[in-house]
């Protein structure tokens, strides 16, 4: 029988999707239900004076209208303790698309109508659009009861590496801005919410229904069993629907006032300034190396905007970036720091990769700028600092953070098998001296990221109950199976995932007679849900193992049916046959149906073919992998494109290969996305400028390069399925492979560093602004070019690359410095 | 993204569609693809209490040959001009700037019509009738008038077409074997020109050039064409693509990069159809 775990199986859930049938929120038809419609702010920071809803009342349909004065008592969402958002925005507004009051109406229409009727008064407060703002003298706190808008202020470490930064052989220091990135998911956020005797159903767009029914029932008061919530289809999260949203409260609690079932679906414009954004780091890195390029030491302080109100998880990021921040190299020491800081802005939480992205950028630039310092090759340099496999598992000086198995160096060397390197850096130095063609780069990104959230003890910090997932396995008397998993799939492929894992530890149950139910807190048993990569890692083993022990049953009920010894039994597919005696035959489901038949079962043993089981894992996973870029750059409108990109991922045991490369392949769409177009930009008075789709600017299909992607399998020993997970691997590999290929074509003009997204605009003012340099260099005799343009390590200037503020005083693209 | 309410009309002629006009005046707004109004009624930044759809006249969708110039039907949609044999043969660059409209379910529903009265100066086809010197044909109540495109444009978002006329028929030139180029720089591939360049060489074998996006209403830069006139070389005539122009300053560049990239698209565009050669 061969296995299923390792083999390429369409998906079993793209019929319905594809065809139309899928069922997402808004899809979802209660009798008598009634439409949410929110007023937002749309000032950035201001004291509401007033808030006039006689005229909304008066519109026909319009059932009520509620500000937050109306809903005294209402809880708020869960946040830092002191720090928690109100559902509603009372006194004052912190951010643009803030909530100020909600309408409920017979329909959408009407219930749009009316939001658009009710007049809110606003006297403006100052308006601080970003951390230098917010953190700079005199700044006064956003969120109330806060001494400053720093609310967290973290030290990792106990020094500051300043000695041996000192005694290094060079330093060098850079400054990295990973811009803020909206998630958008096709399926914008939404809710239904409907009371009745059983209690409170709430059927959301999230990707983890457990923790969203445990927060309901602790707002409402309610016992866990009186809330249901439900994740239908999910298009899509990226870890924005991991947060809790105030929608899920009010329209529980406008259901309950009301008696009708209360539907509220965003906007894709909504969604731009509602659902939570990502990344959003300013980091400050100081590195001492050796001749070869070691890293000896690094400094790393870390600024977080938070945005409004610090979301539970999106505060404290910075920690999962600094324990990544050393990425797949022994780094001698790192000192680091962390503080978050609050915006009157969206706010931020986690997206693709959540805090490791941005680690995995850093530490990509800083060996990029080593290499370029030294003149050495970034290739050369990796090697020189790369973890070996004999070294592995590899503590890290974080305590708990501990790499699992796997061989750096054989990925770099797979990579390089697929990318003639050579080749491409003859061509490379061709090109820079043919002005006619487009200039060529190549960019290296070895990377190594964290799957498999859990443990408990690390995944109760970030506020879930546990990190641990769970499987029931059911046999029907008819030998078909049910699969039901704790965790909750927004378009990673589940439903086929787990009925190959389940196939095989069946001992080869066919596929089509598997069904993976998920999502309901009413019909699975407790469950965390899906984000951090962690649905194969840790509920694939919690699938394997209450198979298996449905499978110890059917074979114990097997050898009973056919008067042999348990060992004597051979299972294939759906038959269990006696080794050596021809003919002694039963089929699975007939076992099955003897399972529910108690008087022909075994003595003593159980009813039925039901194991529930859970899987806590050992440690986090850490997926990695080797990534190249190879772009061109046009000389005379700074356009970049992507002419190859090569991924070699070890995410251990491959469970599809045809799911995990469209995981690798989202994942790097997004990241590429990152490097080349996509920015969430604020004016000065916190407007926001991308809100739309026509600024915000995703890639479409004939955007995304095509992507050659290879597998080196490593298990890890953390799980007994040997996988690592690799939701997350291509948007955590992809924008240094780009910026570092876009820098390396631009590197002989003297740019060093670039900050994303790499628009022909920035890329043509970055070429400009490094010509120019070359040519005051050269007339007033300052030096070599390449010198001339790095900024000098004492004081940190704006970094290379940016686009000068026009002098019409139009801030809309503007850059944090 | 919702838009307020309004009521619907659907036009049964181009009679019934000026008798609408009339009846609710301001209140009204023609619908043709909707691919422009829609938009701005989701934003609320429009909010007409009647839409008057023509998009469903046969005698809006025609396209006649005449006495060496084309007549296109304002309901004709971009995709009709990017695929009509006709529309290739006598104005290719006209199909050039339709083929390079958003993507092909937009271009399968927005109309020539509906992109010219939008008058939004990023916009690709606007640009092109000013470089091919168009005439557009507008019927009103007190019957019909011809405006030149250069008229016809008036500012940002703003047209000379009156609130009780509907534009019925684009005149463009037939220019069969004339050499022409277009050049559309943008971000992403579907997406809107940062800058975008007509070049089309006329009857008298001159060139005429029409800028995308660089200025509050689409662009001739006259001044290259006076530098060729007074044969300068290409690269020196692109030089003067952003004279007197206006471009404006977004995300997607400045404008000084947009000023730019006028010239460097305006000389490629220049080369290929052929200008001082
Ligand atoms: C996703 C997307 C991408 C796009 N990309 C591009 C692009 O790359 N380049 C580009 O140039 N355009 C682009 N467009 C714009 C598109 O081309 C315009 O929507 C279209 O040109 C407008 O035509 P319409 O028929 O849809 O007009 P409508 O939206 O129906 O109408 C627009 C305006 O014209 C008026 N109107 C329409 N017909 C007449 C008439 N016959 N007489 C008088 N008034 C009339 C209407 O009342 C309205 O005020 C894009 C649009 C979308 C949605």
């Amino acid at each position: 029988m061969a296995s299923m775990v390792g083999a390429t199986v369409v998906r079993k859930e793209d019929p319905a999707l594809l065809t139309g049938r899928g069922r997402y929120v808004d899809d979802i038809q209660l009798p008598g239900a009634v439409s949410m419609a929110f007023v937002r702010s749309h000032q950035a920071h201001a004291r509401v004076t007033a808030i006039d809803t006689e005229a909304a009342r008066q519109l026909p349909g319009v059932l009520g209208v509620w500000t937050a004065a109306d809903l005294e008592g209402l809880p708020a969402t869960r946040s830092i303790p002191g720090m928690e958002r109100p559902c509603l925005a009372s006194d004052t507004v912190r951010f643009v698309g803030e909530p100020v009051a909600v309408v409920a109406a017979q329909d959408r229409y009407l219930a749009a109508d009316a939001a658009a009727a009710v007049v809110v008064d606003y006297e403006p407060l100052p308006v601080l659009a970003t951390i230098e703002q917010a953190m700079a003298e005199g700044a006064a706190p956003i969120v109330p009861g806060q001494a400053s808008n720093v609310v967290m202020d973290q030290p990792l470490t106990e020094g500051d590496a300043e000695a041996e930064l000192a005694a290094a052989p060079h330093r060098t220091s850079l400054r990295i801005r990973n811009q803020r990135l909206a998630a958008v998911p096709i399926e914008p956020g939404g809710c239904v919410a409907s009371w009745d005797s059983t209690g409170l159903t709430l059927y959301a767009t999230v990707q983890a229904p457990h923790p969203v029914r445990n927060e309901l029932a602790v707002m409402f008061g309610l016992p866990q069993h009186e809330v249901r919530v439900v994740a239908p289809d999910v298009g899509g999260g990226f870890g924005a629907k991991a947060s809790f949203y105030p929608e899920f409260i009010l329209t529980a609690e406008l259901s309950r006032r009301l008696g009708r079932p209360v539907k509220f679906v965003e906007t894709r414009s909504e969604n731009l300034v509602s659902m939570t954004h990502g990344r959003a780091q300013l980091q400050d890195i100081d590195v001492g190396f050796d001749d070869e390029g070691r890293l000896l030491a690094m400094r790393v302080a870390i600024v977080q905007d938070c945005g409004a109100w610090p979301d539970a998880t999106g505060a404290g990021l910075p920690t999962l970036t600094i324990f990544m921040s050393g990425g797949c190299y022994k780094v001698g020491t790192i000192a680091a720091s962390f503080r978050s800081v609050t915006t009157n802005t969206t706010p931020v939480a986690a997206y693709r990769g959540a805090g490791r992205p941005e680690a995995a950028y850093l530490i990509e630039r800083v060996v990029d700028v080593v290499a370029d310092e030294l003149g050495r090759d970034p290739v050369d340099v990796r090697r020189v600092n790369l973890i070996q496999p004999g070294e592995m598992p590899f503590a890290t000086q974080w305590p708990g953070i501990v790499y699992d198995e796997s061989d750096y160096p054989r990925l770099l060397d797979t990579l390089l098998e697929h990318l003639d390197y050579e080749a491409l850096k003859r061509e490379a130095e061709e090109r820079r001296r043919d002005p006619q063609r487009p200039l060529l780069g190549i960019g290296f990104s070895t990377f190594v990221e964290m799957g498999g959230f859990g443990p408990s003890p690390l995944f109760e910090q970030f506020g879930y109950i546990g990190g641990w997932e769970s499987s029931t396995v059911r046999m029907n008397p008819d030998g078909s199976v049910v699969v039901s998993v704790g965790t909750s799939p927004h378009g990673q492929g589940h439903e086929t995932a787990f009925a190959q894992i389940a196939s095989d530890a069946l001992g080869g149950i066919p596929m089509e007679r598997i069904t993976v139910r998920h999502g309901d807190t009413q019909t699975i048993q407790e469950g965390i849900g899906t984000m951090g990569s962690r649905a194969i890692p840790v509920c694939g083993p919690a699938v394997q193992r209450s198979s298996d022990k449905v499978r110890q049953k059917l074979l114990q009920i097997a050898a009973h049916l056919l008067e042999a010894s348990e060992d004597d039994i051979e299972q294939d597919g759906e038959r269990f046959a006696v080794r050596g005696t021809p003919g002694a035959e039963v089929t699975v489901a007939e076992v099955a149906l003897t399972a529910y038949k108690p008087h022909k079962l075994p003595e003593g043993m159980e009813i039925g073919l039901q194991v529930m089981d859970y899987y806590e894992p050992t440690n986090l996973s850490y997926p990695s992998g080797a990534h190249a870029c190879v772009v061109e750059v046009d000389r005379a409108t700074g356009q970049v494109s992507v002419l190859r990109y090569v991924a070699v991922d070890d995410c251990g045991t491959v469970i599809n290969p045809l799911t995990a490369r469209g995981q690798v392949e989202g994942g790097l769409a997004q990241g590429i996305a990152q490097a080349l177009l996509e920015e969430v930009v604020y004016d000065g008075e916190g407007q926001p400028v991308t809100s739309s789709l026509i600024d915000y600017q995703v890639p479409g299909a004939p955007d995304v390069p095509g992507m050659e992607t290879h597998h080196v399998e490593v298990r890890t020993s953390f799980n007994p399925l040997g996988a690592k997970g690799l939701g997350e691997s291509g948007a955590t590999a992809a924008p240094q492979a780009v910026v570092n290929a876009v820098v390396d074509a631009l590197s002989h003009l003297g740019v060093r560093d670039l900050d994303m997204p790499l628009t022909p605009f920035r890329v043509w003012t970055a070429m400009r602004a490094a010509e120019e340099g070359r040519a005051a260099a050269a007339s007033d005799g300052t030096g070599p070019p390449p010198e001339a343009m790095r900024p000098d390590p004492a004081a940190p200037p704006p970094p290379d690359g940016m686009p000068t503020p026009p002098a019409d005083g139009d801030d809309t693209w503007k850059v944090t410095p | 993204m919702i838009p307020a309410e309004f009521d619907y009309v659907a036009a049964s002629s181009l009679e019934d569609a000026l008798r609408l006009l009339g009846e609710h005046g301001d209140e009204a707004k023609l619908l043709a693809g909707g691919h422009s109004l829609i938009p701005l009624m989701k934003f609320r930044l429009a909010a007409p209490s009647v839409l008057v759809d023509i998009s469903r006249l046969p005698e809006l969708r025609t396209l006649r040959p005449s006495d060496g110039h084309l007549r296109l039907g304002a309901g004709l949609r971009i995709r009709d001009l990017e695929l009509s044999p006709v529309v290739r043969e006598q104005v290719p660059l006209l199909a050039a700037a339709a083929a390079s409209v958003g993507d092909r379910q937009v271009r399968a529903r927005a109309t020539v019509g509906g992109t010219v009265v939008h008058g939004d100066p990023a916009a690709d086809i606007p640009a092109v009738l000013v470089t091919l010197d168009a005439t557009l044909v507008l019927r009103g109540p007190a019957g019909e008038r011809e405006l030149s495109a250069a008229e016809f444009f008036v500012d940002f978002w703003e047209t000379a077409c009156g609130l009780d006329e509907v534009l019925v028929e684009i005149v463009v030139p037939a220019l069969p074997g004339r050499r022409w180029a277009f050049e559309k720089f943008r971000q992403r591939s579907q997406d809107w020109a940062t800058v975008g360049v007509a070049v089309q060489e006329t009857a008298d074998g001159e060139h005429a050039v029409g800028l995308v996006n660089m200025a509050p209403v689409p662009w001739r830069a006259s001044p290259v064409e006076d530098a060729l006139r007074s044969g300068a070389a290409v690269p020196e005539a692109a030089g003067h693509a952003a004279e007197g122009a206006a471009p404006p300053s977004d995300l997607r560049g400045d404008s000084a990069y947009r000023a730019h990239l006028a010239q460097v698209l305006t000389a490629k565009a220049l080369t290929t159809a052929g200008a001082g050669s």
